[in-house]
């Protein structure tokens, strides 16, 4: 079997503490208490907080997981003396440049932004690398009355941390529930963080946008209009906006577990010939900005979801270089398998271990959810990694592949896992965080294989009380070096 | 605790215990759901 490769990864992380106000819970409680979002903000992190917070510095590339998990915690409280916006692995940027790329990706003249403000970003916008001239030629501003008359009609208002309102955005179609500012809002977020992460993966690898084939969205936003609510193929609108003039797409939902559907997806079209170049794209997820923050405010630590992250990944053929995924690796959690934990486990980790005759020792790490702890655990969820990992470790241990206790457990876990580094921005947090690290080691060869694996929460549609997940293995190249 | 004949509200959670395995674990003890859910934490 022919094994598509893994070329490359960017993740675009976007800090928008002024836009945490149209989080899906914090916009229901402020609406009943209108008041509470003076109390938001005053927790709510600067643009340098964000950018010397150690997690985004693991998912730039800037320090590894490992590095992070010898760092003095709370993360928060000890910021790094030394942070990039960017890293070899993406890159950060501030609420008011994203703003400028979120009237970029409007091609419907949705999103308002002042006339002043507008003034303020262009320069901005016009040194921003990974901008076009068509993103210039969106950047137009319309004046505060005009805005408030938009706001008097029923359109979003949109504000900066500081609490300058600098805009609005509307529909052009009010009696569409589908087509509401607030989720044209998501959508085009999600619009601009996948744009932003594909165009950077482009660029960086020299990739021609006019060699991309296919381009498969993975996110969990719902593009639509009353008659196809959540109709979807952001794919497309990201192809367009990056310049992928000769690539078609489409979307994948499975919930948190949509980007590794849809790197098996790609991997399986890349494998059969009928796509060569295809790229994987998810979004970012605004309605999950200070999901938690009742807890964050309780427990006095900053909001800290208030960053909005994409990514983008490009698969191949085998270029004798570049880790593979393994095709016949996928393990996925069936309609039978069961939904005892311990059943999932096995269905996503030790039956395609035993599948390809391997044992657990032999995966140097295991990416699964990657949600940041201190975001979770300080809110009353727990440490989502660490329960994942403690379960592989237990599978391990009954197979007899390490020592049964909690001595074992830990070593198996700090060696095979990592700490939760993703922002909760759901299909974004699961697994696909480590990859970029992931194809750094498997390219040095420092280990010989990477486990991927992911959960989705499909009982959260009420169409079934069924969850869901995929795994896979990206492999060291063998062919490399050979020649 | 003797569960035969009661009505249960059952809350799982993915990363945890999920509400299908629960249900399962009731019923063999000869209770009946009152409702059946799972939630996601992150």
């Amino acid at each position: 079997m022919d094994h598509p490769v893994v070329k490359g990864v960017r993740f675009f992380l976007a800090h928008t503490p002024g836009l945490v106000r149209h989080g899906s819970k914090p916009s229901r409680e402020i609406a009943k208490d209108p008041p509470l979002w003076e109390t938001i903000r005053a927790s709510l992190r600067g643009y340098e907080d964000a950018l010397a917070y150690a997690p985004h510095q693991v998912l730039l590339g800037n320090l590894t997981p490992d590095a992070l998990a010898e760092l003095q915690a709370p993360w928060y409280e000890n910021p790094l003396p030394e942070a990039s916006a960017s890293g070899p692995h993406g890159e950060i940027v501030d609420e008011e440049l994203f703003y400028a790329l979120l009237k970029a990706a409007d091609d419907f003249d949705l999103v308002h932004l002042e006339n002043g403000f507008v003034e303020r970003l262009r320069p901005r916008l016009q040194a921003y690398r990974l901008r076009s001239e068509r993103d210039l030629d969106h950047l137009k501003g319309s004046p505060l009355a005009a805005i408030d008359a938009l706001i008097d009609q029923g359109a979003a208002p949109l504000f900066l941390r500081s609490g300058e309102a600098i805009g609005a955005i509307r529909t052009d179609y009010a009696e569409d529930a589908s087509l509401a500012p607030e989720v044209l809002l998501e959508n085009l977020a999600a619009k601009a963080a996948a744009t932003m992460a594909l165009r950077a993966l482009l660029a960086d690898s020299g990739t021609p946008a006019a060699s991309i084939d296919y381009v498969i969205g993975s996110g969990e936003e719902a593009v639509g209009d009353r008659y196809n609510r959540g109709g979807g193929n952001l794919a497309k609108a990201v192809a367009e906006a990056s310049g992928c003039i000769n690539a078609t797409g489409a979307d994948v939902k499975a919930f948190c577990c949509g980007p590794v559907h849809a790197m098996v997806v790609a991997g399986g079209l890349v494998a059969s010939g009928v796509f060569a170049n295809v790229a994987v794209v998810g979004g970012c997820s605004l309605a999950k900005l200070g999901m938690k923050f009742r807890g964050h405010l309780q427990n006095e630590v900053p909001v800290m979801e208030d960053v909005l992250a994409g990514f983008a990944l490009l698969m191949g053929p085998d270029d004798g270089e570049s880790p593979r995924l393994r095709l016949d690796s996928v393990g996925r959690h069936t309609v039978g398998a069961g939904s005892a934990q311990q059943q999932i486990m096995a269905a996503l980790v030790e039956e395609p271990l035993s599948r390809l005759g391997l044992g657990f020792n032999d995966i140097g790490k295991y990416a699964t959810e990657l949600h940041n702890p201190e975001i979770t655990d300080t809110a009353g969820s727990g440490d989502v990694p660490r329960t994942n990992y403690r379960l592989i470790a237990a599978l391990a241990a009954r197979r007899g592949e390490i020592a049964a206790g909690s001595e074992a457990r830990d070593r198996f876990v700090r060696e095979h896992g990592m700490p939760g580094f993703s922002p909760t921005q759901g299909h974004v947090a699961s697994a696909v965080p480590y990859l970029g690290h992931a194809l750094d080691a498997l390219r040095r060869r420092e280990m010989r294989y990477a486990m991927f694996l992911a959960k989705g929460s499909l009982f959260l549609g009420r169409m079934t009380h069924l969850s869901d997940g995929e795994s896979f293995i990206l492999e060291a190249n063998p062919k490399k070096g050979q020649d | 605790m003797e569960l035969k004949g009661k009505r249960v509200i059952i809350l799982g959670e993915r990363d945890g215990v999920q509400a299908p395995a629960i249900e399962a674990c009731i019923r063999s003890a000869g209770a009946e759901p009152a409702l059946v859910q799972t939630h996601c934490f992150v």
